[in-house]
């Protein structure tokens, strides 16, 4: 049952990854491959449709690690205190930049939110992706199973550690520079024109510094994690996440090649989703390490809510997961094929 | 201030009362887009629709203000109050998970269709995306009722000997009768503010001489829908709530009118100001017996004073909490009475020549936000010494480690950023406003 809700919420994060991750990249690239309103807009109907249900998967993932893993999520959240109202307080900004950008028609007006949207579109991948590197590295988790960090100490990877040092700012540029190649092949994808043809020229480049970031980073997690690639003898869950991340970025540079865009995209997801599962598998059953004691880490045995619970969750996770499945096909279809800014109308 | 437990009940008490002043909006315009279209459909009327139009625009910018105010109160529950969540989140956690996977992507799912996609989707399916947005939105009011009623009244759990709550009965948990009182009551005070916007913005046009036909239409809505919820939202629907709390906390039913001393014909008192340290109502303008009423439905039974109830279980800001239910009840009866007066003019045929009364209609669209956030201080102070009433006390539900210097910063962020939100949700609404029915 740990084991179970152990997935469900690794799913959850994959999917908030790849949705979340195609528009914060979208964010991040529109001031450069859209150059006028007219394309910027074009941008903004590309993800109008998607964003808001995308950050769901967040809040959803959130929810669930609620219900199953509480000791986790209260020790998490109150030990990364101030990152994660950064957190909240780009998603604030982004989401209200994308939402009134377009109600006033007024350059000067649309200008001020672009550029909110990009410096939120691109603080969020770096912040998720420290977080991720914190993961991966711990924290100084006492007995009771809480701890507390400054947002930076020494930058070095040793006591007192604080939630930016070398290695998770590494993560952090390391996830900012996938999430924009991902949202490039997405416009690439979606899109016509001017737009269409900067992603298509912006992609392989980008494409090529994600691989050789993450070859450091493979490396950097070997030095700061060694645990991590112990596992590796006997999780066959961790080689999938290898083949499946290896697969992708192949995938991604022979659909680049052959102008293939939307495979190009489905490689650059599996890349993401292989990343992640590749990282869980190979952490397991640990949720968050203890730098002080391994034996205070959290794990899906220790941090889990009662039976009761987890098995009531279960009904209602089955019949809410595919729900918003299905949500997604629908918008999915409506929303098929390129987009034109004109043609939807103001905010999107 | 080195108070921790202070600035955490600070910041979430902020950052949710400002978070409610949008969702409440957009729960009662839901349902209000939702009757207008319907209408519109069954008697092929144009007018309801663009009337729907201008309104789905307003639905549009609450709605996302309500979202990313609303991010940072699921954030709060780990960050502010961890040992809460700890302790309690294997049982309030189902409700809010439920409310992502259930109520979240139906929402967002059909947002942008609504507001964007009218000619896209065609008349009956842009229809079924009101229904949905309608559903998704007071379904979302739901899980959040249910978590909140779990805190006020906890059933279906069990104590685990670590402590943990745990989760014993789902069903018992999700349909607590707390929440189907307080889910009553909240979504029907929802539609109140909804109702009140949309008559402010009639009677601002009628008092303009503006697009007459729309505001004739908007004075009708609002009016109709007003009157119907300023009733139910008193009775039967606070008048249930008023009994749990009777019921189930006692000594918050004596704080919330100030009463110490127990006794039979219980006043209920119109004003008076309560002086803690003296045990005194000061100035009180009683009637006489009326709580013994409203209470237990007799004047004679007896209403315990708080002298009954040691000093630890007495809610911990009673002034505020005083306050909060006279401002609230106070507000209700005077919105039966606007509404009710509306409505007789309205169905005499005098309304728009009433022009005292149409300026009271459009200035007093305020007045349902301050009551709908005074009904959650009532229940939120009303609840205190208790984050989870009975089991666990609000300080020992706290994040530890997390101290003042924290806390103080973020709420600082969070006010300078909130007032900037405010202005520009109330520039853009009053675009759309003076822009008119028809839009830009």
């Amino acid at each position: 049952m740990e084991m179970l809700w152990f997935w469900l919420v690794s799913v959850m994060v994959a999917i908030y990854a790849v949705m979340d991750g195609f528009d914060f990249g979208a964010g991040v690239l529109h001031l450069f491959v859209a150059r006028n309103d007219g394309e910027r807009r074009t941008v903004l109907a590309a993800i109008g449709p998607w964003w808001d249900g995308n950050e769901v998967w967040l809040l959803a993932a959130g929810g669930s690690m609620f219900l199953a893993f509480p000791r986790l999520l209260a020790s998490g959240f109150s030990g990364f205190y101030l990152a994660l109202f950064m957190v909240v307080w780009c998603l604030i900004l982004r989401g209200i930049a994308i939402e009134f950008r377009s109600h006033v028609p007024d350059g000067m007006w649309a200008g001020f939110w672009d550029g909110v949207f990009a410096l939120a579109s691109t603080l969020l991948p770096i912040l998720l992706g420290a977080a991720l590197g914190n993961v991966v590295r711990g924290v100084p988790l006492d007995s009771g199973g809480y701890f507390q960090i400054p947002l930076f100490t020494h930058f070095r990877v040793a006591n007192p550690v604080g939630v930016l040092d070398w290695y998770t700012v590494l993560m952090g540029v390391l996830v900012l520079a996938t999430l924009t190649a991902h949202g490039a092949l997405y416009l690439a994808w979606k899109t016509e024109g001017e737009v269409h043809r900067r992603c298509r020229r912006a992609a392989p480049r980008l494409w090529l510094a994600v691989a050789g970031l993450a070859l450091v980073a493979t490396g950097a997690t070997a030095a700061v994690n060694p645990a991590l690639y112990a596992n590796l003898s006997h999780a066959p869950l961790e080689w999938a996440g290898v083949a499946l991340f290896l697969g992708g970025l192949a995938t991604v540079f022979i659909g680049l090649a052959r102008d293939r865009h939307r495979a190009a995209f489905l490689g650059s997801s599996a890349f993401i989703i292989g990343i992640l599962a590749a990282t869980a598998a190979g952490t397991w059953p640990v949720m968050l390490r203890s730098t002080l004691d391994p034996a205070a880490s959290l794990t899906a045995y220790n941090a889990c809510a009662g039976p009761g619970g987890l098995r009531a969750g279960l009904g209602w996770w089955f019949i809410g997961f595919p729900l918003a499945i299905l949500y997604f096909a629908c918008l999915g279809r409506i929303h098929r094929g390129k987009v034109r800014a004109a043609e939807d109308g103001p905010g999107y | 201030m080195g108070d921790l437990l202070f600035w955490h009940r600070l910041q979430f008490g902020f950052t949710a009362t400002y978070h409610y002043l949008f969702p409440q909006l957009t729960m009662g315009l839901a349902l209000i887009i939702l009757v207008l279209k319907g209408l519109a459909r069954a008697r092929n009327d144009a007018r309801l629709d663009t009337a729907a139009r201008f309104w789905i625009r307003i639905f549009g910018l609450s709605f996302a203000v309500g979202v990313v105010t609303g991010i940072p109160m699921e954030f709060q529950f780990g960050t502010n109050w961890a040992r809460f969540s700890a302790r309690a989140g294997g049982v309030i956690g189902q409700t809010l998970g439920m409310e992502g996977l259930f109520a979240f992507f139906l929402e967002s799912t059909f947002l942008g269709l609504l507001v964007f996609g009218e000619r896209r989707l065609g008349p009956r399916r842009h229809f079924l995306a009101a229904l949905a947005l309608f559903l998704g939105s007071w379904l979302s009011g739901y899980f959040i009722i249910a978590t909140n009623a779990f805190m006020q009244h906890p059933v279906g759990y069990l104590a685990a000997p670590d402590g943990t709550l745990q989760l014993a009965d789902f069903w018992a948990f999700l349909l607590n009768p707390w929440a189907l009182v307080q889910y009553a009551h909240t979504m029907v005070g929802a539609v109140v503010t909804g109702a009140f916007a949309v008559a402010a913005v009639g009677a601002f046009w009628t008092l303009r001489g503006l697009h007459p036909e729309q505001a004739a239409l908007h004075l009708k809505t609002g009016i109709w829908c007003g009157l119907v919820a300023s009733v139910l939202v008193a009775f039967p629907t606070g008048d249930q709530q008023g009994k749990r709390v009777a019921r189930h906390q006692q000594p918050t039913l004596a704080a919330m009118e100030g009463r110490w001393r127990s006794g039979p014909y219980a006043d209920l008192n119109l004003i008076g100001q309560p002086n803690v340290e003296a045990r005194t109502l000061d100035n009180p303008v009683p009637l006489p017996g009326v709580l013994s009423f409203i209470a237990y439905g007799s004047f004679s039974s007896n209403v315990r004073g708080l002298d009954e109830f040691p000093r630890d279980q007495w809610p911990t800001n009673l002034e505020l909490l005083y306050y909060s239910f006279h401002i609230m009840a106070g507000l209700g009866t005077l919105f039966i009475a606007i509404m009710g007066l509306s409505a007789l003019l309205l169905a005499s045929g005098r309304l728009a020549r009433a022009r005292p009364l149409l300026w009271v209609l459009m200035l007093a669209f305020p007045f349902p936000f301050i009551a709908n956030s005074a009904g959650w201080m009532v229940a939120e102070l009303g609840r205190q010494p208790w984050l989870v009433y009975g089991i666990l006390r609000t300080a020992e539900g706290t994040s530890l480690l997390v101290h003042p210097g924290q806390t103080v910063f973020t709420s600082l962020g969070f006010s300078g950023l909130y007032f900037v939100l405010g202005l520009l949700f109330l520039f853009l609404v009053g675009r759309e406003v003076h822009a008119g029915p028809a839009g830009h």
